[in-house]
């Protein structure tokens, strides 16, 4: 059994206007998907901006209510959940956060934002054990243990993403949801961040769903890699095969498109043509259909379904092979 | 590369700053240090807070015994501020108007900031219908001419001055509640908020832990604000004659009896006056200060 199933999983803002605030439309941010996270397995999530996946992140966290669908985890679908019942699932999965500036409250000390995860779900019986906690924790993630009486802005951006992993590490997550977690910072603490949230995955068996817009890093640090596109998937598989073999023409076209440093390099780039379209009134048939080089006429009325194309590796798109 | 000794010594003095670990309050205090008109205002009212609340122990005139073969006297050695028309050490009087006065703008401003913080914080951080339905109560009590909501509540129930602290407290906490509301709803939308979320704190703890805390800085500038503007309101319900009743006084009492009399015995205006000003100048300058001072934006990267 997986970590965490999620199923049909929609997530639909209702655009509301009027005195009367009618409901006369919705954005479909994340449209019917369904995938699964096994255990101590990271799962990189890519897309460009605006195709839902930080919205499907923010949903498996219960910090957005989903609108239909359900997400099981650890065989207990908490999209039901609510209150106290929620509260106390909430140890099971956790999550870090993309801008460390703002992910950490200005106004208590670093000891005090990982103590709090300690006090909620009452993991230090007394005051010395949380002490001996917090300081492991801080050198879990290469902090000094002296630096639990600091406030957040005496730190780096790369310390405060260290103090912001280590506060979701506190209560022992099973899943930790990433949402861009090193976008905000530099290329040299970013290759600090991944290496240092594979040694904990290592250490301690947490599985990753992994949101971000950059495909290396998201290569890198995933086993499977999962491809949005205007609030759907259109191709899941493992991270080598999606990155070398792409099935799916949206796949093909975001990965033409990450630079290379090869001059020789003789990988053609392939440019989209028109704009994204609005998930307000996405395109009848396959989303992708009119910007697709290769689309056919059933495109533009036949919604794809996920296909298994080569062993471990779907796509939502008639034409792949 | 030639050793920049300077540079080296910044670094470490800087190093040393860092190894002592500040808070964004003390960072807030060394700020407001710099600040000398913000610091003047401060020692000003701290004085004038002893003097009003000290001296009147320590054997000086009675602010109330009148000597009536006296009547009104210019300032001399013996009565620093002159004599009412009554006799009574005008000195005395305005130091035990200011314990009055100062008491009310304090108290109330302290019974207003409760109110308002918790009610904008809820009003914010739920949102939606509650928060309508919770902002169109202040909208109409704001709308109410609220001198005579005073006036009104002071008829109704007895003139005692604790009454008037909490009728004044509960009328002016309307833009504090809004000023909360607005600084909630944009703390709401910040990671922190969600990552405390997402760790299951409850909605209380959420609002009293890292909602409120973080809007003091606004908090703390208003409540300066607010402090003269109660003072004021005092004065002017003492003024209409709702306020403290002789022989007690307050600076607004003071000041309406020295307005009576200003052609003939300016003094009696002059003294209440000056401290009147002199204390609103001096909260004004350190709300100021302290506005500057918290401003997370100016402080040190």
């Amino acid at each position: 059994m997986p970590l965490l199933q999620v199923n049909n999983l929609k997530v639909h803002f209702p655009i509301k206007s009027g005195m009367l605030s009618r409901v006369h439309a919705s954005v479909k941010a994340v449209d019917d998907v369904s995938f699964s996270v096994e255990q101590g397995e990271t799962l990189g999530l890519v897309g460009e901006s605006g195709c839902g996946k930080t919205t499907l992140g923010r949903a498996i966290m219960k910090l957005q209510e989903p609108t239909a669908g359900s997400v099981i985890l650890d065989g207990e679908d908490i999209a039901k959940l609510s209150g106290g019942e929620l509260r106390a699932r909430r140890r099971k999965f956790q999550m870090i956060f993309q801008d460390p500036y703002n992910s950490l409250n200005p106004r208590m000390t670093v000891g005090d934002i990982i103590g709090e995860s300690l006090d909620i779900h009452k993991l230090a019986a007394n005051q010395d054990e949380r002490q001996k906690r917090i300081q492991e924790l801080l050198k879990a993630v290469g902090l000094d243990p002296m630096h639990a009486q600091r406030y957040p802005h005496e730190f780096s951006g790369g310390q405060r993403q260290r103090i912001g992993i280590a506060r979701a590490l506190a209560v022992e997550p099973r899943l930790i949801v990433c949402d861009e977690p090193v976008s905000a910072l530099d290329v040299s603490v970013q290759a600090q961040i991944i290496n240092l949230l594979q040694d904990l995955q290592k250490e301690r068996g947490v599985a990753y769903l992994f949101v971000s817009h950059d495909l290396a890093v998201v290569e890198h640090i995933s086993q499977r890699i999962m491809v949005m596109y205007l609030g759907k998937v259109v191709e899941i598989g493992p991270a080598k095969a999606v990155v070398h073999s792409p099935k799916h023409p949206y796949t093909q076209a975001l990965i033409s498109a990450v630079p290379v440093i090869e001059i020789e390099s003789k990988r053609q780039r392939i440019v989209l043509s028109g704009e994204i379209p609005s998930p307000i009134n996405p395109p009848s048939g396959c989303p992708f259909h009119p910007r697709c080089p290769i689309a056919e006429a059933r495109c533009k009325t036949e919604v794809p379904v996920l296909r298994e194309i080569s062993a471990g590796q779907w796509a939502a798109c008639h034409l792949a092979k | 590369m030639p050793a920049v000794p300077e540079l080296e010594a910044a670094i470490e003095v800087a190093q040393k700053d860092i190894e002592a670990g500040t808070s964004l309050w003390r960072d807030a205090f060394h700020r407001l240090a710099k600040n000398k008109l913000a610091m003047a205002g401060a020692v000003f009212l701290a004085l004038l807070f002893l003097a009003c609340f000290v001296l009147p122990f320590c054997g000086i005139q009675s602010y109330e015994t009148t000597d009536m073969s006296l009547g009104p006297t210019l300032p001399s050695a013996k009565h620093w501020f002159g004599t009412d028309v009554l006799g009574r050490d005008l000195f005395s009087r305005v130091l035990f108007g200011g314990r009055i006065s100062l008491s009310v703008g304090i108290a109330a401003t302290v019974v207003s900031l409760i109110i308002g913080v918790l009610y904008g914080a809820i009003s914010g951080y739920f949102g939606g219908k509650l928060d309508m339905v919770m902002m169109r109560i202040v909208d109409i009590l704001y709308a109410l001419p609220y001198t005579i909501f005073v006036i009104l509540l002071m008829v109704l129930f007895n003139r005692s001055i604790l009454l008037l602290f909490l009728v004044i407290g509960a009328v002016e906490w309307l833009n504090m509640a809004r000023i909360v509301r607005g600084q909630v709803m944009a703390l709401r939308k910040q990671e922190f908020i969600e990552a405390a979320v997402a760790l299951g704190l409850r909605k209380r703890r959420i609002i009293l832990r890292h909602m409120i805390p973080n809007t003091l800085g606004i908090v703390v500038v208003y409540a300066t604000l607010t402090v003269p503007g109660i003072m004021l309101l005092e004065a002017f319900l003492s003024f209409l004659g709702f306020g403290v009743q002789p022989p007690m006084s307050s600076w607004g009492t003071l000041i309406d009896e020295g307005a009576k009399r200003m052609e003939e015995y300016p003094w009696l205006l002059l003294f209440p006056a000056l401290f009147f000003s002199a204390t609103l100048f001096s909260l004004n300058f350190l709300g100021d200060g302290l506005r500057d001072a918290l401003d997370v934006r100016a402080s040190k990267d």
